[in-house]
C-alpha cells in the first residue's frame, strides 16, 4: 500500500528541496537573462531587413554585416571613436601606471590628497565632469572638437587606470623583488625584469578597461565634441529618425571582439601559471 | 652566514630603494597629477565662475560677464526642483533595485559557481561591450507597447487595456538599474569572495541557521561591497539623462536632461552651471553622510 503512495510525495518533495537548495543559482540565471536580453535584442536587429527604421522586424538579412559601411556615417563616426579611443587609452594608461607605482611603492607627503584627486572623478557624475570641462573650453574660448573629446576621456580614465594597476601592485608578493636583489639586481633591473612583468596583466587590464570606457561614452563626449562625432554620438543624433541595422552590426562585433580578447587574456595567463 | 648578510643587505637595500625620501614618487605623479587639475579641478572653478555670470542686455546669445549673480543659483533651483527632486528618487529607486538583482547574482558567483567562477565574471560585464546606448534602444523595443513583455503582462485579468511601460517612470527606472548593474555586482562579489568559508562553518557550528548565519555573518562581511556597489550607481545615475531621454517622457525628466537643454537647446551657461555645480554638491555631501554613516572610510 505505502509502497504504492510513496514515489509521488517525495518526488515533489525531493523537487521542492532542489528548489530551495537551488533557488540561489535559479535567481542568478534569471539575472543573466536580464542583462544578455538586449544585447541579443541588439544582436538580432542587426539581421534585420530594415530599411529607414530598425524598430520593427522587417525580416531576415546578411546585408547589413556583408556592408557595415552601408549607412551613411556609421563608419566614418566608428572609426573617430577609435581613433580617440586609442590615443586616450595610450595616453591614460601611461599617465596612470605612474601614477600607480607612486601610490604603490612609495611613502611620500600628499598621499591622502593624491588619493582625493584620484577618487573625485569617479565620484562625479558624468554630466558634471562634461559640463565643467565644457564650462572651462568655452570661457578660454576653445573650440570643442578632436582634441577636446581626447582631453576628456584620458582626465576620466586615469583613475580607473589607477584603482585596476594599484590593485595588481598590491598583491605582489614583496619577496620577489627582494629576491632579485639578493640576485644582485640593481633597483632598474629589479623594475625592468621582475616588477614590470608582474604587473603587465593589470596594466593590459586598465587598457582595456579605458579602452571600453573611452569607445561607449556617450555624455562627457557629447558636452565636448561640438560638431567632431563618435559612435554613441551618432547612435544618440540617430535615435529619434531611426538607426541604421548597420549600427547594430557594429555594437555585436564590438561585444564578440571584446569577449575574445577578454577570453583569449584568461587563456593566456592560466597558461603562464602553469610551470 | 654570508648568505644571511646577504639577505639582510637585500632587505635593507629593498627598504632603501621602496621607501626613501626621495624625488621619484613626485616624477611619476606630477604628469598624471597635472592632467587631473588642468581638466577636472580648475573646470570645476570655471563652471563655479560661469554659475554667477548674467548675459548683458542686447548681447548675442552665449555672451556672458561675470556679474557674481549668486541668485542664479535660488532661479535655477526653483525652476526646477521638480527634476531634481524626480532625479534622487529614481536614483535610489534604481539602486535599490540593481541591489536586489547584485546581490544574489554576486552571492552564486562568489559561493556557488565551482570552476566556473571566472567565466560568470566574464558574463557579469559582457554586456557591457555592446555600446550602451544600443542597450537602451534595445529597451524600447522589449517593452514597447506591442512586445513581449507588455502583451504578457496584459494577460493578467485586472490589468487595463492602456497599461505600457516604454515612456514611463518604471522604463527610466528599468533602464538606469540595467546600465549599472556592473557596477554594483563587481564590488559585492569582490567583498563576498573575501569571506572566509570557515567562518560561515563557524557560524553553523554554534548552531546558527542559514538565515541567521546570512544576517549575522555574511551581510554584515559584505558591507563594504554594499557601500560601494551602492555608491557606484547610484551617483552615475543621478546625473544620468540618457536613459530618461531615450525611455522617458517629459514629465520623467531628470536634472540632466535639463542640464544639457540649457546647454545645448536654450544656450543658458550659467543655468546649467548652477545646476550641475548643486548637482556635485548634493552628491558629494549625501556620500560622505553615506560613508560615515555606516562606517567605511577604505574608499577614499
Amino acid at each position: 500500500m505505502t509502497t504504492s503512495i510513496a514515489p509521488m510525495p517525495t518526488l515533489s518533495h525531493r523537487a521542492a528541496r532542489w528548489f530551495s537548495r537551488n533557488l540561489i543559482r535559479i535567481y542568478a540565471a534569471v539575472a543573466f537573462i536580464y542583462l544578455f536580453i538586449p544585447v541579443a535584442y541588439t544582436f538580432a536587429f542587426s539581421f534585420n531587413d530594415a530599411g529607414k527604421s530598425n524598430l520593427v522586424w522587417q525580416g531576415f538579412t546578411l546585408d547589413n554585416w556583408k556592408n557595415p559601411c552601408g549607412a551613411p556615417q556609421v563608419c566614418e563616426s566608428v572609426v573617430n571613436s577609435l581613433k580617440v579611443g586609442v590615443i586616450s587609452t595610450l595616453l591614460a594608461t601611461f599617465l596612470g601606471t605612474m601614477i600607480a607605482f607612486a601610490l604603490g611603492r612609495y611613502k611620500f607627503k600628499g598621499r591622502k590628497s593624491t588619493n582625493l584627486l584620484i577618487f573625485l572623478p569617479m565620484a562625479t557624475p558624468e554630466v558634471v565632469l562634461g559640463a565643467s570641462l565644457l564650462a572651462m573650453f568655452l570661457n578660454l574660448r576653445i573650440n570643442p572638437g578632436f582634441w577636446t573629446v581626447v582631453i576628456a576621456h584620458v582626465m576620466f580614465c586615469i583613475s580607473f587606470v589607477v584603482v585596476t594597476v594599484k590593485a595588481r601592485i598590491a598583491s605582489l608578493d614583496p619577496r620577489l623583488e627582494q629576491a632579485a636583489m639578493d640576485l644582485y639586481a640593481n633597483e632598474r633591473e629589479t623594475f625592468r625584469y621582475v616588477t614590470l612583468p608582474l604587473v603587465m596583466p593589470g596594466i593590459a587590464g586598465a587598457a582595456l578597461l579605458a579602452f571600453s570606457l573611452s569607445f561607449d561614452d556617450f555624455i562627457i563626449t557629447n558636452f565636448n565634441s561640438g560638431t567632431f562625432s563618435t559612435f554613441p554620438k551618432f547612435v544618440y543624433v540617430s535615435a529619434a529618425r531611426g538607426i541604421p541595422a548597420q549600427a547594430n552590426v557594429v555594437g555585436s562585433a564590438m561585444f564578440f571582439i571584446a569577449l575574445i580578447i577578454v577570453i583569449v587574456g584568461q587563456v593566456v595567463s592560466r597558461q603562464r601559471k602553469k610551470p | 652566514m654570508a648568505f644571511l648578510h646577504g639577505v639582510a643587505t637585500g632587505h635593507s637595500q629593498v627598504k632603501n630603494a621602496l621607501k626613501g625620501r626621495s624625488l621619484t614618487p613626485y616624477l611619476l605623479l606630477a604628469p598624471g597629477l597635472i592632467w587631473l587639475i588642468t581638466f577636472f579641478i580648475i573646470p570645476i572653478f570655471s563652471l563655479a565662475s560661469t554659475s554667477t555670470m548674467v548675459r548683458p542686455d542686447g548681447a548675442q546669445v552665449g555672451v556672458y560677464v561675470q556679474e557674481l549673480r549668486f541668485a542664479n543659483y535660488v532661479d535655477a533651483f526653483l525652476i526646477n526642483k521638480d527634476q531634481y527632486l524626480r532625479s534622487f528618487i529614481y536614483a535610489a529607486l534604481a539602486t535599490l533595485v540593481a541591489l536586489a538583482i547584485a546581490y544574489p547574482l554576486a552571492y552564486a558567483i562568489a559561493f556557488k559557481s565551482g570552476k566556473y567562477r571566472n567565466i560568470l565574471l566574464v558574463l557579469v560585464i559582457a554586456p557591457f561591450f555592446t555600446s550602451f546606448l544600443l542597450r537602451t534602444i534595445a529597451w524600447t523595443q522589449i517593452l514597447a507597447d506591442q512586445g513581449p513583455v507588455v502583451s504578457a503582462i496584459k494577460v493578467l485579468p485586472f490589468i487595463d487595456d492602456l497599461f505600457r511601460i516604454n515612456n514611463t517612470s518604471t522604463a527610466v527606472v528599468i533602464g538606469l538599474a540595467y546600465n549599472f548593474l556592473p557596477f554594483m555586482t563587481l564590488p559585492l562579489y569582490a567583498s563576498l569572495e573575501r569571506i572566509d568559508p570557515r567562518t560561515l562553518e563557524a557560524a553553523g557550528d554554534l548552531y546558527a541557521n542559514g538565515l541567521t548565519t546570512f544576517r549575522k555573518v555574511t551581510l554584515p562581511l559584505s558591507m563594504p561591497g554594499v557601500v560601494a556597489g551602492t555608491l557606484l550607481t547610484f551617483i552615475p545615475a543621478a546625473g544620468d539623462y540618457v536613459n530618461a531621454a531615450i525611455l522617458g517622457n517629459p514629465s520623467t525628466k531628470m536634472i540632466g536632461n535639463v542640464i544639457e537643454s540649457r546647454f545645448f537647446a536654450v544656450v543658458d551657461y550659467p543655468t546649467a552651471a548652477a545646476l550641475s555645480f548643486t548637482l556635485m554638491a548634493t552628491i558629494l555631501i549625501l556620500v560622505s553622510l553615506y560613508i560615515r554613516k555606516s562606517g567605511t572610510d577604505e574608499l577614499v
